[in-house]
């Protein structure tokens, strides 16, 4: 029996060249809210987009060599937090306890290890190496009194609010 | 489900041409998709196919580009320069697997 066949099916990987470009602005150095920049770096990267990422204001600690280990994520203030699996929320009055902000630190960085997501600065260097593009902001290394020396080798520079909107003419941009 | 003749075999593929049954794939397959996609199959390519093959056998899901680095060992830098732009795409294509599931 003869096996009908369509004709020919080939994925459109290159063709559609769009020239698309994203920003990110990661402004937050806790623990939860770096990780939906990275992520969405890490996926746009993928998909063959060049990717900006701007570290300003808390979102320096992302980029800083003596703090970029310790990011931290505290439940105070976030009032979806629940226990894991659960629905129950947990009084916000029983957040400010002594070693809460550990246990939930310790908490989340065991949950994200567990689905294979690498720690902050482990992922920073996957964007570098899948071509992203790390730049500083130049009023939060003035207001830290940080330099070159003190973050990340591979930050690209570090530059003016108005250095960054001139790059990224034309880019999709992600303010988080 | 379209049915497509490779490399003079009819194969199941999905909207996209991503094979829908792994074990129809075979090396003259890949040769085939790999062109149209404007890959050069080295050495090197072979190896990563193998392991994709290889883990998606274990797994039973196609590996992310961070999977293929920390299990396989193949740096990501490389999977981009291997198959650019795409690599997670482009390796599960010329491997004959469905597109990986993973975020990251």
């Amino acid at each position: 029996m003869d096996t009908m066949t369509a004709p020919s099916i080939v994925p459109n990987f290159d063709n559609k060249e769009t020239d698309r470009k994203l920003a990110i602005i990661c402004s937050k150095g806790n623990l939860d809210m770096a990780y939906p920049g990275l992520i969405l770096a890490n996926a746009a990267l993928g998909e063959g987009v060049e990717t900006h990422l701007f570290f300003t204001f808390w979102g320096f600690d992302m980029i800083t060599k003596s703090r970029m280990n310790d990011l931290q994520f505290s439940p105070a203030g976030n009032t979806a937090m629940h226990l894991p699996g659960h629905d129950m929320h947990i009084p916000q009055g029983l957040m400010p306890v002594p070693g809460m902000t550990n246990v939930a630190t310790h908490m989340l960085k065991k949950q994200i290890a567990e689905l294979g997501v690498p720690e902050v600065p482990d992922f920073l260097e996957q964007i570098v190496a899948s071509g992203g593009h790390l730049w500083a902001c130049r009023l939060s290394a003035d207001m830290n009194k940080l330099t070159t020396e003190q973050l990340r080798d591979d930050i690209e520079g570090i530059i003016s609010a108005s250095d960054f909107i001139e790059m990224t003419e034309g880019a999709q941009l992600l303010f988080i | 489900m379209p049915v497509i003749e490779i490399a003079g075999k009819p194969v199941n593929v999905n909207e996209e041409g991503f094979l829908t049954v792994p074990s129809e794939w075979n090396e003259e397959i890949a040769k085939v998709l790999a062109s149209q996609i404007g890959v050069e199959l080295t050495p090197r390519h072979w190896e990563v196919i193998k392991f994709l093959r290889e883990d998606f056998e274990k797994e039973g899901e196609s590996a992310t580009s961070r999977h293929t680095q920390t299990a396989g060992g193949f740096p990501i830098k490389e999977q981009f320069e291997l198959f650019p732009k795409k690599p997670a795409k482009k390796m599960s294509y010329i491997a004959g697997l469905p597109k990986p599931k993973g975020c990251v």
